[in-house]
């Protein structure tokens, strides 16, 4: 494959478009998909033949707005339709060329507007099965520009100059962490794509698995060359089978097109990847986990230094970044640092992907240049909190991250300012939280989940959580004391500090961040032994029997 | 050293090819097992003590290393599931959308806690951590099939089709 052929093939693609009048593009990702997409796509179809119109119908990955799904859009008027169901299929149809259905229509300009794609820019636009629908829209230019035109070093410096962090939700820059891979000594080195979306509550990765597979396989290839690596890994969670599935069809389209292989593009450059199952458990998620579970062991962590970046995959130099973060390298690489750095905040560049979900009118994904105010993203993209009722706090990070109250949303979101608000970046999950949650309920909800996920190698991690959830099962049952109170802040601090792994250090920061800002949500639990939100039984405040009448 | 070959199949089911198949696509190789683990899931539904012990043996892993890894991830099982599963998301967004409420009509419908089957094998009452439908919390899964915005009684009326089935 040379890039005279890619564009060959780009030029194929557009020639055959160019036959039909219109593009009916159905929305196949999991939210429309549970809501009968895949009937619908099919009577489109078939109206559409019946008609006689020259309709293209395309199958494609998560157009954003899934709370309106199943979504329909029709190009190239780039008419949005929402809650389509079979039966609007010959409407449809049928009002090609006239005036739009004004009944499925829906107005979400205010929901794009302020979103910038990048990562999520062939979403929607393309059959995630077509490796030349991919290759119509630049894709793979990157990794063939890349190959003849660029140095491994030359790759290096212009995600460095781009800015561009992790965005599994460290955010340690990634140029820097390819350099030191590509430093590393020996000849064989791996390159490995953590799709362990662990985050309970997010699914930014699923997506773009699902949506655009080629795009994180062109990144592992740049990424691959830039720090000559001959093999990849995509690890993928077992509870995502279409990922798995579109995945391994994007790689197998790939090695018939040549651009995994052998010689790829005539030049000594060999790279191909292989698909590994995760098998649920979160604490895979952090890397050196990761890397056991891809050599088929318990996934526990091990001691940093060394890094996986020296000594990783069976002791070899692996680079180990996120989906979101290889789905970020192909335009960075077509377009330039430069342009990537112009995007987002003084130290967090690009955009971002959230997971919007929770109570707030329009749950799903949003992609937003860092930097943008969380009301914005909240108020504005997600239409602010639906059926009457007040808004909370958001939580970011998942079960690592905090939640943040009404009065911080002002702040821009970026690495370092979500750190200060007492949460994290994390991977992009952002859930929405109105008055009728126990601030308190949730703390002990996430305790709850970094317990049982644990994986109880280290003490504080293993015997800490489970002692954090006990005091805060207390506090929801009715039966907590003010001295549990500051045992619980002084375990959260010993825990942060002592563990060994990044699931422990940051397991108590859903307690702190909600005792920072709903403090008087655990006194009212502690002291008037009442729940404001209702949400917890407190049925040991009120015994049925008196205790004097026991003892 | 003489050259290894791997244990006979346990049986002449079928399935056992398709086990073997995986190992042998990775040589054999000790970092095949948790595909070869997923491979016995996906068959069989379940990974039972003959599976477990033909899986290590294959593989020249010791024992205790293959049932480490079995009881170490959430997603392998060593309890024949029900005829029809009933897994409820218990996701954040589904968490904050009431999908603890689900569980408990589960279980007081059904009579099992999570992670258990009712006694004639019909119904499996699960829970996930997440399916990564989030925009349409609380999501349950009916024998892997998605369903959003789910509401008690929508979950009842499947059980109840599944429990007289």
């Amino acid at each position: 494959m040379t890039i005279e052929e890619l564009e060959q093939i780009a030029k194929s693609v557009l020639q055959e478009n160019e036959k039909y009048d219109f593009e009916v593009n159905v929305c196949m990702d999991l939210a429309c998909a549970s809501q009968g997409s895949d009937k619908l796509r099919e009577a489109l179809a078939t109206a559409a033949e019946a008609s006689g119109k020259k309709v293209l119908v395309r199958r494609t990955g998560c157009m954003g707005p899934c709370s309106s799904g199943p979504l329909v859009r029709v190009d190239p008027e780039e008419t949005l339709y929402h809650h389509v169901n079979a039966d609007h299929a010959e409407a449809i149809v049928s009002s090609l060329g006239g005036a739009p259905v004004p009944t499925l229509q829906c107005d979400l300009n205010e929901h794009f507007d302020k979103q910038v794609r990048v990562v999520l820019e062939n979403a929607g636009h393309i059959d995630p099965e077509k490796i030349d629908d991919y290759i119509s829209r630049d894709g793979y230019k990157a990794l063939l520009t890349a190959l003849t035109e660029m140095t491994p070093n030359g790759v290096i410096h212009r995600i460095t100059e781009s800015g561009l962090r992790g965005r599994g939700g460290g955010g340690y820059p990634t140029g820097l962490k390819w350099g030191t891979v590509a430093k590393a000594g020996g000849d064989l080195k791996y390159v490995v794509c953590n799709g362990d979306e662990g985050d309970p509550g997010a699914f930014m990765d699923r997506s773009v698995m699902e949506g655009d597979p080629h795009r994180v396989i062109e990144g592992m290839a740049i990424a691959a060359y830039a720090v000559g690596a001959s093999k990849g890994y995509i690890y993928v969670r077992a509870e995502y089978p279409v990922a798995v599935a579109r995945l391994t069809t994007a790689l197998r389209d790939a090695r018939r097109r040549g651009l995994l292989g052998n010689g790829i593009c005539n030049t000594p450059f060999n790279f191909d990847v292989e698909i590994r199952l995760g098998a649920g458990a979160f604490v895979c998620g952090e890397e050196t986990a990761l890397i056991a579970s891809i050599e088929g062991r318990r996934g526990t962590p091990k001691p940093r230094p060394p890094y996986p970046a020296v000594s990783g995959l069976w002791g070899k130099p692996t680079l180990i970044n996120n989906v979101e973060t290889y789905a970020n390298i192909a335009p960075i690489v077509r377009n330039g640092g430069k342009w990537f750095a112009n995007m987002g905040s003084e130290r967090s560049k690009g955009t971002k992907v959230f997971a919007l979900t929770g109570k707030i009118t329009h749950t799903g994904l949003v992609e937003v240049p860092m930097g943008i105010k969380l009301h914005e993203i909240i108020d504005v993209i997600g239409g602010g909190v639906p059926g009457g009722h007040t808004f909370k706090a958001v939580q970011t990070g998942g079960p690592s991250g905090g939640c943040i109250p009404a009065e911080m949303l002002d702040v821009g979101v970026s690495y370092d300012a979500l750190v200060r608000l007492g949460s994290i970046m994390g991977s992009g999950g952002m859930i929405v939280m109105d008055d009728t949650s126990c601030m308190v309920n949730v703390a002990r909800f996430f305790v709850e989940f970094c317990m049982s996920e644990s994986c109880g190698k280290c003490i504080p991690c293993r015997a800490g959580t489970a002692q954090m959830f006990t005091l805060l099962s207390r506090f929801c049952s009715g039966t907590g004391t003010m001295e549990d109170l500051d045992l619980l802040v002084s375990l959260c601090e010993t825990i942060k500090e002592t563990s060994l792994c990044g699931l422990g250090m940051t397991a108590p920061n859903p307690v702190l961040s909600t005792l920072k800002y709903f403090r008087n949500e655990y006194i009212e639990h502690i002291v008037h032994k009442r729940c404001p939100a209702g949400v917890c039984s407190m049925e040991a405040a009120v015994p049925a029997v008196p205790v004097e009448v026991l003892a | 050293m003489p050259a290894f070959t791997p244990p006979p199949l346990p049986s002449d089911d079928k399935r056992w090819k398709i086990v073997n198949g995986t190992m042998r696509k990775n040589g054999f190789a000790r970092h095949a097992l948790i595909e070869t683990l997923h491979t016995v899931q996906s068959a069989f539904g379940y990974l039972d003590d003959d599976a477990i012990r033909f899986v290590a043996r294959s593989l020249r892993v010791p024992l205790s290393q293959a049932y480490g890894v079995v009881t170490f991830y959430h997603y392998f099982s060593l309890k024949p599931p029900g005829k029809h599963t009933m897994t409820v998301c218990a996701g954040t967004a589904c968490y904050i959308k009431g999908a603890d409420k689900l569980v408990a009509t589960a279980v007081k419908r059904l009579g099992i806690a999570q992670g258990q089957t009712t006694k004639d094998g019909q119904i499996s009452l699960m829970t996930a951590r997440c399916v990564g439908a989030c925009s349409r919390a609380p999501v349950v899964l009916c024998d892997g099939e998605v369903a959003g915005e789910v509401t008690d009684e929508q979950m009842l009326e499947q059980l109840e089709r599944w429990a007289v089935e």
